[in-house]
């Protein structure tokens, strides 16, 4: 192993030399001039985002514990591309709240932990190193959800979700621990040769898996996801939401695709009772939700259900389906939580009734708004359609007729809950309708950003032929 | 390796300390009780890992690395989980449960 080994976690690298670097300009920086450290860290984080592009060669290091592909690494530059968005639409409120009380730098420091410990986790070539990448991206979005320190709201997000998540992470290491024995290895590769389908393997399994489907808020461990949603600041909601739930989804696929191939038998059959559960509930829970925060965190819960449809079937039409699908999920999603937290903002109104006669007041984030619901819906003319059709599609060429047609139906519950706030913006008239205000350069650079992926990956396909290809590297 | 005890008694023990745990975080009224439920089951996780590694396969020493750190995490965590509930007591003035759901459905 030579120095030049080392360029094969670039990525890390960079990410860490920018953390570094944030803390030393917050001890240069003089007292009245902290706003500019959140021009220097969305800079930094541009470039960043941006020298991420360049290829990288597939290959694995500490002697197999780090690895990357192609899959991978266009992965982490889709978590790079959503922390931009978040970072451009939290820069007014982080100016406002956060920087007078000198806390600026705390916030990029943290949340790019975050994002180290999720490239750590999802390049991780053992369950050691997919552990500890598991508990750094989480143990700093929970100090992050208790950001706000003299709002007692946050304060109770933060406990729920350090708790639960900590919770979440004993049970997978329980179930880890027992993988371990059965196999007699932590590293993937060796566990592929010599897993097999025994009690005791299946049970870890078992708790390995409840351990994750925590992150991702799948149904049975779902109920910290709306509490802590509408708690914690809206751009910690968002990151919960997006980036956190799409490196849970992108690790889980990773390892049921290869390292549990074997047990495929056992895990197909959990995977489609918690998807038909998890769509029910957080389609039906949705439905009578008037806080838009704790509205966008239960419809997140169904979204999740509809990604287990591409999971269930194992090969690499589900791996290219799943990822494309998180992709188009973390544009849209960024921009309903963008045009939320503008509102909130400005206004500090987060209810739907406040909506009403958005569209006469605000027409350009109706807009926006309205783009964002119909992608996530899945109304044709909009990426959120085609992710959802190559799901349905992916789980129909395998016979999941019965689970196809399930979803459907939640499909077209999610449309009504989703038409209503369209309703309430543009058919509805009020007289205490949100004043018409003006977003700064970054919020509507963020939700630029977030509008045009929208558009653009619903009638530009050759994205999904290119993630298609790179999927065959996985299995 | 202890003599005289097999695996099947210690991990036994582990299980039990295991579902302690689970049924500590569910039942317990108390925040505080609530973290020390989550030790619990992370020390049965690390328990678990050093023993499979010293009775099935003593060659390698990848389990007690891992016990290792999960120790240095756990460690982490409450700390951090512990200046949370600080601060929030310091807003209501309790660590019970019931006290913080302002938040429901």
């Amino acid at each position: 192993m030579n120095i030049g080994s080392f360029l094969l976690m670039r990525q890390e690298i960079l990410l860490l030399a920018i953390i570094l670097l944030l803390i030393i300009c917050e001890i240069f920086i003089s007292q009245n001039k902290k706003s500019s450290i959140i021009h220097l860290a969305i800079f930094l984080f541009g470039i960043h985002t941006i020298v991420g592009f360049f290829a990288i060669e597939e290959s694995e290091i500490f002697g197999g514990m780090f690895r990357t592909n192609g899959l991978i690494h266009f992965f982490k530059n889709v978590l790079n591309i959503g922390v931009l968005i978040i970072l451009l639409q939290s820069a007014d409120w982080l100016q406002e709240k956060i920087v007078h009380e000198n806390r600026g730098t705390e916030f990029f420091v943290l949340l790019f932990s975050s994002l180290l410990g999720m490239y750590f986790m999802i390049s991780s070539g053992d369950f050691l190193m997919f552990y500890l990448g598991l508990e750094l991206s989480m143990l700093p979005v929970a100090a992050l959800a208790a950001y706000e320190t003299t709002q007692r709201k946050s304060s109770e997000a933060g406990i729920k979700l350090i708790l639960s998540s900590a919770l979440a992470s004993g049970v997978s290491l329980f179930g880890i621990s027992m993988l371990y024995a059965t196999t007699g290895s932590i590293y993937f590769n060796d566990i592929i040769e010599v897993i097999t389908a025994t009690n005791l393997s299946i049970l870890g399994l078992i708790l390995f898996f409840a351990g994750l489907g925590f992150k991702i808020s799948l149904v049975p461990f779902h109920f910290w996801t709306a509490d802590v949603y509408e708690g914690a600041p809206i751009s910690i909601a968002s990151y919960l939401s997006v980036i956190s739930k799409g490196a849970a989804i992108f690790i889980l696929m990773i390892l049921l695709f290869t390292v549990l191939k074997p047990l495929m038998h056992i895990w197909e059959n959990i995977i489609y009772v918690i998807a038909v559960a998890t769509m029910f509930i957080g389609n039906l829970f949705a439905l009578r939700q008037q806080n838009m925060k704790r509205f966008l965190a239960f419809s997140s819960i169904a979204q999740a259900g509809f990604i287990l449809l591409g999971l269930i079937i194992g090969n690499q039409l589900g791996a290219a389906t799943v990822v494309y699908f998180v992709l188009v999920y973390v544009f849209s999603n960024l921009a309903a939580f963008g045009v939320v937290q503008a509102i909130s903002l400005r206004t500090g109104k987060e209810k739907m009734s406040d909506y009403e006669g958005l569209y006469r007041t605000n027409p350009n984030l109706s807009l926006v708004m309205m783009l964002a619901l119909f992608s996530l819906a899945g109304i044709p003319p909009v990426a959120g359609f085609f992710g959802k059709f190559f799901l349905f599609t992916a789980a129909a060429s395998e016979g999941y007729y019965i689970l196809v047609f399930i979803a459907v139906v939640n499909v077209t519950i999610s449309l009504y809950y989703y038409l209503l706030v369209v309703r309430a913006m543009f058919l509805r008239q009020s007289d205490t309708a949100i004043p018409f205000f003006k977003n700064n350069l970054y919020m509507r650079l963020g939700l630029i950003i977030a509008v045009l992926g929208i558009l653009i990956l619903g009638i530009y396909s050759p994205v999904y032929d290119y993630i298609y290809e790179l999927s065959k590297n996985i299995l | 390796m202890i003599e005289g005890i097999s695996i099947y008694e210690i991990l036994t023990l582990t299980s039990i300390l295991f579902f302690i745990g689970i049924y500590g975080f569910i039942t317990r009224k108390n925040l505080i009780s609530i973290l020390i439920s989550v030790e619990l089951i992370l020390n049965a996780s690390v328990v678990n890992f050093v023993v499979i590694n010293k009775y099935l396969y003593p060659d390698i020493l990848q389990g007690v690395f891992v016990s290792i750190f999960i120790i240095a995490i756990a460690a982490a965590e409450t700390a951090l989980a512990v200046s949370i509930i600080i601060n929030l007591y310091r807003q209501i003035s309790s660590v019970e449960v019931k006290d913080t759901e302002i938040m429901k459905y």
